[in-house]
This record gives structure tokens, sequence and C-alpha cells, in this order.
């Protein structure tokens, strides 16, 4: 009978250490230099909007005597054509823009997550039914449907999120019933539907954690578009009404007919939502890359 | 085939027909009726009046039978009248149509010549500079609204040539270039949003087409690099991009929207928001449902001709 030698097995020393939460950060900051920047950019929203009081030099409602002032001087940014400082109505304006922004999306992925939870999870009649309605509420442009819910409603900062929102749940639904019906069909499921676990429990403790990676991506790629969406709508008059300092609104005062004269006007309030929207596509690209590998380096 | 574009037809008919519901419960959302709107303007109600108007508008029947009569109206055609103008609908909408057929078609055009290149061109440079740039500039474009970006270009046109693009429509017909002049921007506006969704599918679909192993092949027979970029490749991997030019339609009117209020362009997306500010509720609803029908064909002709391209698609499963 032959005997077989010793064999010899390559064992590391140590595991490596495990990672820690700030290096894990540096490694998304290194391998995603444009999505940390988009990160950097949402904090930095974030910061002006928590303090706005502080940061601005000025009442953002209250009307001056210094009608279409310049930038520079007492006005860093200029005023309008109500002696408003702009400086501290962009600066106020950011709080406007996260809170629909945030309320919108946070308020539409929920529902349509639940929707999306249900009907991929229970399958059959369920989900045909509401597949359909998901469907007719996209069949719609966003803006479109946007414009004739804010104005069924009226315009006010409660209804334009809720508009929004409505917006947001045919999309939300997909992604995460996409999800549910795969995860649905692991052998996990099968064994804790074996164990006697009830649907519900089911669903709601074992399906729906796993839907978290589509569903932060979902997130943060609605957040811009709710924030565009609620500039245009402020824009046309049917979103936010005066004299909250919504960027948008500021966009159709300065339209109106001071663009030529003051141009800041124009300007900086766009480089503000500009910014806000490029950080959240920023800085979901990036996280959809990390957290959807399938769609890596795509 | 023939089952499969039955059985699309189908889906869009109760698409349609739920949105219809859909749109018509909305209106009613809204405070008040259309008289209280009416008399509003006037300053006095005359109780008598009011109930004789309803009558004539038939608002003082039960819900559901206005809901069938403005469903069949609408199939027939006749897009119902104005309050505001007294006029009916179809007068307004008519010489608005070309307006926004020409801004949309305009659009779209800008939005493949500059998505579909970039696209190509970020592919095969992956992760170098050119990439990255065009990467973020394509962002950007997803970033900002269409009626800022308009309102600018307007600016810097005003402020450094002194150009002022003419406020009231020019038909192509009487001056070409006029016309043009007037177009060029909010189209450019419009498309250079859109166009960043088309370099981003074109870009992720390059990307894998590159990798097969026809390309490989042709690597290997020593073909230049623009044959078999531009043409091998690019041939398979523009069937993506064909689905999103339905996606990107809805995509454009919510853009046209703004962007014709901004550069003053009397089209029909530009009238919606009149309408709708004006509270001309009626209007609302079927400009709205044409809108919808408009969306729901253009998506299933894009659908009908993806599937006609790419035999790889069974008819089957939809």
């Amino acid at each position: 009978m032959a005997t077989v030698g010793a064999i010899h097995v390559a064992v590391p020393d140590a595991l490596p250490p495990e990672r820690t939460w700030a290096a894990s950060l540096w490694l998304f900051v290194w391998k995603n230099p444009l999505g940390a920047a988009g990160g950097f950019l949402m904090i930095l929203l974030l910061v002006i909007a928590v303090f706005a009081d502080v940061l601005a030099t000025h009442n953002p409602v209250r009307t001056s005597m210094h009608v279409l002032a310049p930038p520079g001087g007492e006005f860093w940014l200029g005023t309008d054509n109500l002696g408003r400082d702009l400086w501290s109505r962009v600066i106020h304006g950011s709080r406007i823009s996260l809170l629909v922004g945030v309320g919108a999306t946070l308020l539409g992925a929920v529902a349509g997550g639940l929707v999306g939870l249900v009907s991929g999870y229970l399958g059959g009649k369920t989900d045909l039914i509401s597949q359909r309605l998901m469907d007719i509420m996209q069949a719609l442009p966003i803006l479109v449907l946007a414009l004739v819910l804010a104005a069924a409603m009226g315009p006010s900062l409660p209804n334009t999120i809720g508009a929004i929102s409505v917006v947001i749940i045919p999309r939300a639904a997909r992604v995460v019933r996409a999800s549910v019906l795969a995860i649905r069909e692991f052998a996990y499921i099968e064994a804790a539907r074996a164990l006697g676990v009830g649907h519900a429990r089911v669903a709601l403790r074992h399906v729906l954690p796993n839907t978290i990676g589509p569903f932060i991506v979902l997130i943060t790629a609605q957040l811009g578009g709710a924030i565009l969406v609620e500039a245009a709508l402020s824009f046309l008059g049917l979103g936010i009404p005066e004299p909250y300092p919504s960027w948008g609104r500021m966009l159709s005062i300065a339209a109106a007919e001071y663009a030529q004269k003051a141009p800041w006007l124009v300007i900086f309030p766009g480089i503000a939502i500009s910014l806000a929207v490029f950080g959240t596509n920023l800085l979901g690209d990036a996280l959809r890359d990390t957290l959807d590998p399938r769609l890596r380096g795509s | 085939m023939r089952t499969y574009v039955v059985k699309r037809l189908l889906i869009a008919g109760v698409t349609l027909l739920g949105m219809s519901v859909l749109i018509f419960f909305l209106m009613r959302l809204a405070p008040g009726n259309i008289t209280d709107i009416i008399f509003e303007s006037a300053g006095y109600v005359d109780q008598a009046d009011k109930k004789r108007l309803e009558a004539e508008l038939g608002i003082d029947k039960p819900i559901p039978v206005q809901y069938a009569h403005w469903l069949g109206e609408f199939l027939r055609g006749d897009l119902g009248k104005s309050y505001r103008y007294d006029l009916p609908a179809w007068e307004i909408i008519k010489p608005r149509l070309p307006v926004t057929l020409e801004l949309a078609v305009l659009a779209v055009a800008f939005s493949v010549l500059l998505g579909v290149p970039t696209g190509v061109i970020s592919a095969t440079r992956r992760g170098r500079p050119v990439d990255y740039a065009l990467r973020v500039l394509s962002l950007a474009g997803l970033s900002m609204p269409s009626f800022w970006l308009g309102m600018v270009v307007i600016l810097l046109l005003v402020r450094s040539l002194g150009l002022i693009p003419s406020m009231t429509y020019v038909s192509p017909f009487e001056d070409l270039r006029a016309n043009l002049f007037q177009f060029v921007l909010p189209a450019l506006a419009v498309g250079y949003r859109s166009s960043a969704l088309i370099m981003r599918i074109t870009r992720s679909a390059m990307l894998e087409v590159l990798r097969e192993d026809y390309i490989r092949t042709a690597w290997a027979k020593g073909q230049r690099e623009t044959l078999v970029v531009w043409r091998h490749a690019l041939k398979n991997a523009s069937l993506p991009v064909i689905p999103l030019i339905g996606i990107e339609f809805a995509f454009l009117i919510g853009g046209l929207i703004v962007t014709e209020t901004v550069f003053n362009l009397p089209g029909v997306a530009r009238y919606l928001v009149d309408a709708i500010q004006g509270r001309d509720y009626p209007i609302v609803q079927n400009l709205v449902m044409l809108i919808a029908v408009v969306v729901v064909l253009a998506n299933l002709a894009v659908d009908l001709l993806y599937t006609w391209l790419d035999p790889r698609i069974k008819y089957g499963k939809a």
C-alpha cells in the first residue's frame, strides 16, 4: 500500500485585518474619484442647508431699497428686483431643494418599493394588475404628470413634494420588483418557508433587506431628478410659492424681464441647481458601479 | 410576429384607457369646477346663469356619464373648446404643431449627432482622460435644467454678439435662415440633455460589443481601427440606442415644455403650460391625453422597430 506524503498547503499566518470604516471609505474615494466628488457636493449641500441661518448675510425674504444691485460689496451675489439679497436666497434655497428632493424621493421610493415588494413576491394577478397600473403612471412624461398633479393640488410645499413623489412610485416599484423576483428563487427563502415562517415575515425580513442595494442606487438616481422637477415646476409658477426662496422660482422671476439688466439673477440660482443635481448624479453612478456589480465598468 | 403585435397593441390600448381615467379624475381633484372659474373672472355670480352654463357644459351630470362623454368626443377627434380663447381647441393647437415638431426633430437630431460619436470615443478610450472628460460633460448635461441652459445661451448671445433671437415665430417657408437661427439654440439646449443619455448607452453597448469574438477577428485580420470601431462594432452597439429613443421621447416633451416657455416659441408644449396657468382644465385634460397617446404610440413603434431590426429577440416574450 502506497503511503501518501505530507501535503503542504499554503496557510496564511493571519487573515488580513478587517477593513476599518475609514479604510473602506478611502478605498471608495480612491476607486471612484468622481463618485467621491459627488459625495462631497452632497455633503456640502447638506451643510449649507443645515447652517443656512449662519451662512446667510441677510434675511432671504426681506425686501430692501437696493433693487437689482450688482454683485459685490454688501450683497455678495447682488440683489433681485425686490431688493432681496441673492446670496442669502441661494443659501436658503438649498433647504427647499433638499427638503423637496429628499422628501419626494423617500416618499415615492418607499411607496413604490412596497408596491414592488408585494407585486414581485405574490406574483400572479396582483403582479399583473399592479404592473399595468405602473405602466399607466409611466406613460406620461415625468414633468407633464408632475405639472398636472401640482396644478390639481395647488402650489404649496407639501403638494409639490406629493406631486413629485407620485412620479417616482412606478420607477421605484419596477426596480424593487425586479430584485424581489430574483431573490424569491433563492434556496434560503424556500428554507424559511419550509420552517413555517409566514409570508409577511418572509417578505419583510428575508426578501426586503436584500433589495437594499438597488434601492439605494435608485434613491440617489431619483434625487437629482426630483430636484430638477421641483426647479421646473417652481419655474413655471406651479411649485413652491413666494416668498420661499426656491431656486426654480428665482429663475422664473429673473427670466421675466431682468435677465439682461441683471444677469446674476440668472446665473447663480442655475449654478446652484446644476451643482446639486451634478453631485447626486456623480454619487449615484459610483454607487451603482459599487453596489450593482453586473454593471461594473459599463 | 402577429400575435406579438396584437398583444402589444392590446397593452397599449389598456394603458391609454387607464391613463384617460387617471387624467379625468385628476382634473376633478382641482378645487372648483370650470363654471366657478369662468364666473370668478366675471366678478359676480348669477346662480341661474351658472346652473344654465353647467347644464350646457354637461357638468351637472354624474361623473361616469361625463367621463364616457369626454372619451367619446376625444376618440372622435374632438379636442373640446377653450374657455379662455372661446375657440375650438384644435384651432389653437393646429398652428402650434409645426413649431413643436420642428423643435423636437432638431433636438433628437442633435442628441444623436452628439451622443453617438462621443459614446463611441469614450468607449474606445476607456479609462483615459478623454473618457473621463466626456463622461463628466455628459453628466453635466443631465444635471443642468434645460430651461436654465436656454436662458444662459440667450444671455451669452446678447452680451457677446449683441444678437437677439426673434421673439416672434418665423416660418421656415418664409425665411429659412431666420427660422433656423430661432430654432437651433432651443434645440441644442434640449438636445444636449438628451445626448447625455444616448452617450451613456452607446458607451456601455460599445464596451460590450468590443469584447466580442468577431471584433477580435476583425482586429486579427489587420483591419483599420476606423473600420472595426465605426463599421463593425457600432452597427451592433447602436441597437440598444433605438429603444432609448422611445424613452427619450417622453424626456424630450418635458424639455420642450420649459424650453418653449424660455424661448417664447408658440408651440403645443407652451400652450399646455398656458392652459394650466389659466386653469383651462378641459384643454389641459385633452392635451395631456394627446401627449399620452403620442408617447405610448412612439414607444410602441420603437419596440416594434426594435424587434424587426434585431432578429435575436423572440416575439413570444414581451
